[in-house]
């Protein structure tokens, strides 16, 4: 255990670019490190990724863990394990931290069962106590907060949720080591591959855990096209939308769009519930918003037990005044 | 073929007490169901099944488990086992994940592994990836349906941060399933649910499964919740109950003094 040092951070790529949530995720680890005296380091796997080393030399950063490949390209996760199992296994790191996105709860546990050490999902907040790392995460629906440690094990491994940490600021520019990861993979040999993907959402701004303004839809927008009204707002805030299951069930908007339980679990700045009740598997996927604004003609509507802002009326009227107040305010800031 | 399905027992609500003397919440007399994703998962193991092939439902859990397989018995599946011994309390996902694996190796000549993608009590989601590198199997997370599988080789439609994807996979894998939207689960007929009396029905303890069992239990488990606690209460927010255009006035107010927008 003695041997394990340095804080890794997994670096997930969206399209060419580098997800925001990896810059959340080196702000707290370089918090970590300036308590448990270590160094900052990042992973980068894929296809075309040497490119973005130089967007990790402002932060502060000791060393990139660079592996390029073509195969990379595609996600894959008998790839990716093999090659950071192997990695790990060289370097010993005492943290390594994922992002809580689809591809990091894929990744994450995969590696931990191979490495033997335990693994927190969906942390909300990290730090260090008496030389182990304490990660915080809900559960029971949100219910509870549970501090959990790896007392015996090294790596510990959590994921982060996004946004919900400060994002690492810009610094001056350093000169990070970088290594280079050797790739020893057969492609004749991959027991998976992706054959076909399909787009339902166009995410030219984010995908909805990393938005900083969501603004979700329910049963009381009514139909399809009535999320146009929900879609105006949102522009005007450069938002997400977002929805409830309800809406997405009745086929209004995409899955992919869906909050709670049984879709995403977001934590923007600001979520404007309009036309959703407020079931505790919709609250689970949005109480930790910052801030909430709810809009339900229904004044017992339980989303008004958990918002900060509240207005009782039909959306069909409050939301095009809402979206017509915000863009003149915005307008002149 | 022969699926495997785990499934887990978690509470109804998510209301549930705390253990004041302990990190954990009190499970006693609290009302319990299968774990939603996992009788998701369990209905599409239902649906590709053809003549021959078998449906296995495993879960660990105490003697109240029982109802929880006797449910996917009633939901198609063709045995159950329960695993259950004082030395798999207190598992946390590296312990159940050692346990599942030791008992599907007993089991063997398995084509198909299900779980959920997470659960509804502690989610961590885990389960189903450690189960597939224990087993050196390849894994497919998030999946929302199959689309087709024959001998050696499956096509699976997963949920992606865009849409979806679909992935190819050789046989044998590990699933783990999250449902699409318009799932419904089923609730199954009474002549199911009496038919289910008659199926297969085992229990497994620690030494019927093998493997290692400094790896089950509390014995074996990695983490350590050190504190278990109510969130911090949101405050009161403020409703508007004025017409609409001054209660837009009101909102925004509020909005600049908070420095909200
Ligand atoms: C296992 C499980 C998992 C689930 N997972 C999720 C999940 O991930 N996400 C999720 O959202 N749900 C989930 N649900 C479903 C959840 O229980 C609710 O069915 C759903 O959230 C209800 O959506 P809603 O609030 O839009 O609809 P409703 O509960 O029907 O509420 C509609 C609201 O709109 C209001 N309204 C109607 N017309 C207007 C109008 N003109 N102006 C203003 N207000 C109006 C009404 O007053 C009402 O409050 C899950 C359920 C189960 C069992």
């Amino acid at each position: 255990m003695a041997d394990n040092k340095d804080i890794w951070v997994f670096i997930e790529f969206k399209k060419n670019s580098i997800r925001g949530v990896s810059f959340e995720i080196i702000g707290k680890a370089k918090e970590l490190a300036k308590k448990s005296n270590e160094k900052v380091c990042v992973v980068l796997l894929g296809s075309n990724v040497s490119k973005f080393c130089e967007d990790f030399s402002y932060h502060g950063i000791d060393r990139i863990y660079l592996c390029e490949d073509s195969i990379l390209g595609e996600y894959l996760t008998e790839t990716f394990s093999s090659i950071l199992i192997n990695l790990i296994k060289e370097y010993i790191p005492s943290i390594l931290l994922f992002p809580a996105t689809k591809l990091g709860r894929d990744l994450a546990p995969r590696i931990a069962a191979a490495l033997e050490t335990g693994l927190t999902a969906d942390c909300i907040e990290l730090d260090i106590q008496d030389g182990n790392l304490v990660q915080t995460r809900t559960v029971y629906g949100g219910n509870y907060l549970a501090d959990i440690i790896c007392p015996k094990n090294r790596p510990q491994m959590a994921t982060v949720r996004p946004n919900v940490m400060e994002r690492s600021e810009a610094l001056e520019k350093n000169q990070p080591e970088i290594i280079n990861v050797p790739i020893d993979i057969d492609p004749n040999q991959l027991k998976t591959k992706v054959t076909e993907k399909i787009e339902t959402t166009v995410i030219d701004i984010k995908p909805i855990d990393e938005a900083d303004v969501i603004v979700s839809g329910g049963r009381g927008i009514g139909s399809k096209e009535n999320f146009k009204i929900i879609d105006e707002l949102a522009g005007v805030l450069n938002a997400a939308v977002g929805a409830s299951r309800a809406a997405v069930d009745a086929g209004w908007i995409s899955k992919s769009c869906q909050v709670g339980q049984s879709g995403t679990v977001v934590c923007p700045n600001i979520y404007i519930a309009c036309g959703i009740s407020g079931t505790t598997q919709h609250l689970v996927g949005m109480k930790s918003s910052k801030k909430i604004i709810a809009i339900n003609k229904d004044p017992n509507a339980p989303i008004f037990d958990v918002c900060d802002y509240g207005i009782v009326g039909d959306y069909k009227v409050i939301v095009p005044l809402l979206t017509e107040a915000l863009k003149e305010k915005l307008s002149q800031d | 073929m022969r699926f495997i399905v785990c499934v887990k027992q978690v509470p109804e609500s998510n209301d549930l007490k705390i253990d004041p003397n302990a990190n954990r919440v009190l499970k006693k007399g609290v009302s319990t169901i299968i774990n939603f994703f996992d009788q998701f998962v369990l209905e599409e193991a239902s649906k590709i099944r053809k003549e021959g092939d078998e449906i296995i439902a495993i879960s660990m859990g105490d003697s109240e488990t029982k109802s929880t397989l006797m449910r996917c018995l009633a939901l198609g599946a063709d045995k159950a086992i329960l695993l259950n011994d004082e030395k798999f309390l207190e598992s946390d996902t590296f312990g159940t994940s050692n346990i599942l694996a030791a008992a599907l190796k007993k089991i063997g000549d398995y084509d198909i592994i299900f779980c959920g993608n997470s659960s509804l009590d502690t989610g961590s989601g885990q389960v189903g990836p450690e189960i597939a590198e224990r087993l050196d199997l390849p894994q497919v997370t998030y999946t929302e349906s199959i689309e087709n599988v024959e001998i050696g080789k499956i096509k699976i439609k997963v949920q992606t941060d865009e849409g979806y994807s679909i992935i190819e996979s050789e046989l044998p894998l590990v699933i783990a399933g999250i449902p699409p939207s318009y799932y419904q689960p089923s609730i199954p007929p009474l002549p199911k649910i009496i038919a289910a009396q008659k199926k297969p029905f085992e229990v497994w303890n620690a030494e019927d499964i093998k493997g290692d069992k400094s790896k089950f239990g509390s014995a074996g488990s990695l983490i350590k919740i050190i504190k278990l606690y109510k969130p911090p209460k949101r405050e009161q927010g403020i409703v508007i109950t004025d017409e609409p255009k001054a209660a837009i006035e009101k909102l925004m107010e509020l909005l600049n003094k908070d420095k909200v927008i």
